[in-house]
């Protein structure tokens, strides 16, 4: 932990920490240039030249129309995940406390189902759903205050119900609409379009500075509550900021792509090991999120598999093994009482 | 107090288990299923009763009460509120499984499934275990959020797979033979009664190692048996119904609000408590959409979840 000061400011920063999101930055810079510059049709040369403002018409189309939208969709996605999810894992206390907790997610995804089997708009009614579930779980858990555990396990049971909702129209519904509404539910980047990038990317413009700003409070918070309140924070109020953070951010990153399986959990685990800090890590974690879902689907788009795979596929996939490795690692090294949190 | 609690509880069981074999989507008054009962005849009456709704009842007693037992297990052994029986990758294993007897080897008889699942659900455990006993939580998430990968790549490019898959995942007692409460009840027997004898283990356990190993425990046979008796109960019952994944969470917290924090109270009342509601939530999707059916894991959900959130609204939890 360092300080930097410039005048009457100063900063505190946390030097592995900073060193590891600049890294994570760099491999996700690598990776988007790889997932724009490689695949069928385009030659790596036009695709770049393309990407730097001198290539020809077929590369624009193919680069500006298809590729850059879905590598930027897939940025977005894992950075809003990467941070909703160490905000609620932090929130809570628990690895296992991600956005999905709170009901954004299944409300989202039921809301999607149901537009995808009446034939409606499938975002809009993502949305809507999704934000109206965060609100009901919340009101519902609301009683002088929200605490930790009681705002998790009222999510649980609205999120039993909404699942049974889904299983209830996916068994109801004839077979290549259930499909169509499973493939959402798995998560999807395929088809991404402008329309589906520009209001992750307002989202995210607003809520991400202010997770940062509100992680700061974060670390005080997970002190404990007494702690915190003794340290001159409003507990209940900054909860409040940063749950409506966590549920803005995945809400609209769920109604995009579909809930994408264990980023939220799994990226905040990862920054923690990665950067050894005791914190939330917001940012950490934004980058780590980030840099596995944009993996993930250059590997969904290069496999050769018989169809394309959804990215959620890949994500439950490359995300559980990296971690089941860097807790068996944890374990071989320091043999028994190393203990996550 | 407890005893009496204890009885209550029972009563209610036998009370829904009674409903079980009264109530059902083709009408009988309870005269001629009393009748047909005890004295079997060759009519549809005692058909319905026989082959449907006593294999049916019998069925949801043991995934019950497995669900409650393993739930509470999995809490005592994680010191997580929020794991569930599935956490130990044992759902997920079992998916796999089912998904693979389907895609490669052409199985579409549920009698076989189940011991697909049950391999299945045994081999993911042991790999959480491998992976990390000192932090069953992540590992746990960490394998099934692999073995989902694996799942939903199958179903997303086999539609046939998924078609039966789909019908399977929602959870349901229905449609279910003698021949499968048969096949899973001596593995919810030994689970049961392994988990009934670990009570007092799990509760030196949740006083933190150190502590329990002070008392003369053997804090990690205790992980390890417990694991087991999770890995055997919710196995059997995914394997013989699906995955129910709700009963398990809710019903070691709903009686935990009564029994307080000792373990072999909450195991006691929560292998009862479990298949009352999931019996209940049962008889419930056979009438309210007659002549059609709900399954149990769909209106377990919907019957569980708002009793929950109300407890917690009026209680302190653990």
């Amino acid at each position: 932990m360092r300080t930097l000061r410039l005048a009457t400011w100063s900063l505190r920063v946390h030097v592995r920490g900073a060193a590891v999101v600049a890294i994570l930055l760099l491999l996700l810079a690598v990776v988007s240039v790889l997932a724009m510059s490689t695949g069928s049709a385009l030659s790596p040369g036009r695709a770049l030249a393309s990407l730097l403002g001198y290539g020809d018409a077929t590369a624009d189309l193919v680069v500006h129309g298809f590729r850059a939208p879905r590598v930027l969709l897939g940025l977005l996605v894992g950075t809003a995940l990467g941070a909703s999810g160490a905000i609620v894992q932090s929130l809570t206390r628990n690895p296992l406390g991600t956005p999905d907790l709170i009901g954004v997610n299944a409300g989202a995804a039921a809301g999607a189902v149901f537009m995808i089997l009446v034939g409606g708009a499938v975002l809009p009614g993502a949305l809507g759903c999704g934000l109206l579930a965060g609100v009901l779980v919340y009101a519902l858990a609301f009683k002088r205050g929200v605490g930790g555990t009681r705002l998790v396990l009222v999510g649980i049971g609205v999120n039993a119900m909404l699942h049974s909702a889904i299983a209830y129209l996916l068994t109801r519904a004839d077979l290549y609409d259930a499909q169509n509404a499973k493939m959402w539910l798995i998560g999807s980047l395929a088809g991404a379009g402008w329309d589906r990038v520009w209001p992750l990317a307002l989202t995210l413009g607003a809520a991400l500075p202010a997770a940062l700003v509100l992680s700061r409070s974060l670390s005080m918070l997970e002190l404990g509550e007494e702690v915190a309140s003794g340290l001159g924070l409003r507990v209940e109020r900054l909860r409040l900021a940063l749950l409506v953070v966590a549920v803005a951010l995945s809400g609209v990153a769920v109604s995009v792509s579909g809930p994408i399986t264990f980023v939220a959990l799994a990226a905040p685990q990862l920054a923690r090991r990665l950067t050894r800090s005791p914190g939330p890590g917001v940012a950490a974690s934004a980058a780590t999120g980030a840099l596995l879902l944009t993996t993930a689907d250059l590997l969904a788009q290069r496999l050769p598999t018989a169809g394309q795979l959804p990215v959620g596929v890949l994500t439950g996939v490359l995300g559980g093994l990296y971690l089941a490795w860097l807790l068996r690692r944890a374990a071989a090294g320091s043999g028994r009482g190393w203990r996550s949190r | 107090m407890r005893w009496t609690g204890l009885g209550l509880c029972l009563a209610a069981l036998a009370l829904v288990a009674g409903l079980s074999i009264a109530v059902g989507a083709q009408s009988l008054d309870p005269a001629t299923v009393w009748q047909v009962l005890w004295h079997p005849d060759a009519g549809q009456a005692s058909s319905i009763v026989h082959d449907l709704r006593i294999p049916r009842t019998l069925l949801g007693l043991c995934v019950g009460a497995a669900l409650g037992l393993s739930g509470a297990i999995m809490q005592a052994l994680t010191r997580n509120p929020l794991a569930d029986p599935g956490l130990l990758g044992v759902n997920m294993g079992a998916s796999l499984a089912v998904v693979c007897a389907i895609m490669f080897f052409g199985v579409e008889d549920l009698t076989v499934w189940v011991w697909f699942s049950m391999a299945g659900a045994l081999l993911a455990a042991v790999a959480v275990h491998l992976i990390g006993s000192d932090h069953l939580v992540l590992a746990g998430a960490a394998i099934s959020a692999c073995l989902l990968g694996a799942v939903n790549a199958a179903l997303s490019l086999d539609a046939g797979v998924f078609d039966q898959w789909r019908y399977w995942d929602v959870g349901a007692l229905n449609g279910r033979s003698m021949e499968i409460v048969v096949q899973v009840a001596p593995f919810v027997a030994a689970g049961t009664l392994l988990a009934l004898a670990l009570g007092g283990g799990l509760n030196a356990l949740s006083l933190g190692e150190d502590v329990g190993r002070s008392l003369g425990l053997r804090p990690g046979r205790t992980k390890i048996l417990a694991a087991l008796a999770v890995t055997l109960l919710c196995g059997a019952a995914t394997a013989a119904a699906g995955p129910i994944g709700f009963v398990g969470l809710m019903a070691p917290h709903a009686v935990r609000a009564f029994t307080g924090a000792d373990h072999r109270w909450v195991l006691a009342f929560s292998a009862v408590v479990a298949p009352a509601l999931l019996l209940a939530a049962d008889v419930l999707g056979r009438v309210i959409v007659r002549p059609a059916e709900l399954e149990s894991g769909i209106v377990t959900a919907f019957v569980g979840a708002p009793i929950f959130i109300y407890l917690l609204r009026r209680r302190r939890f653990a």
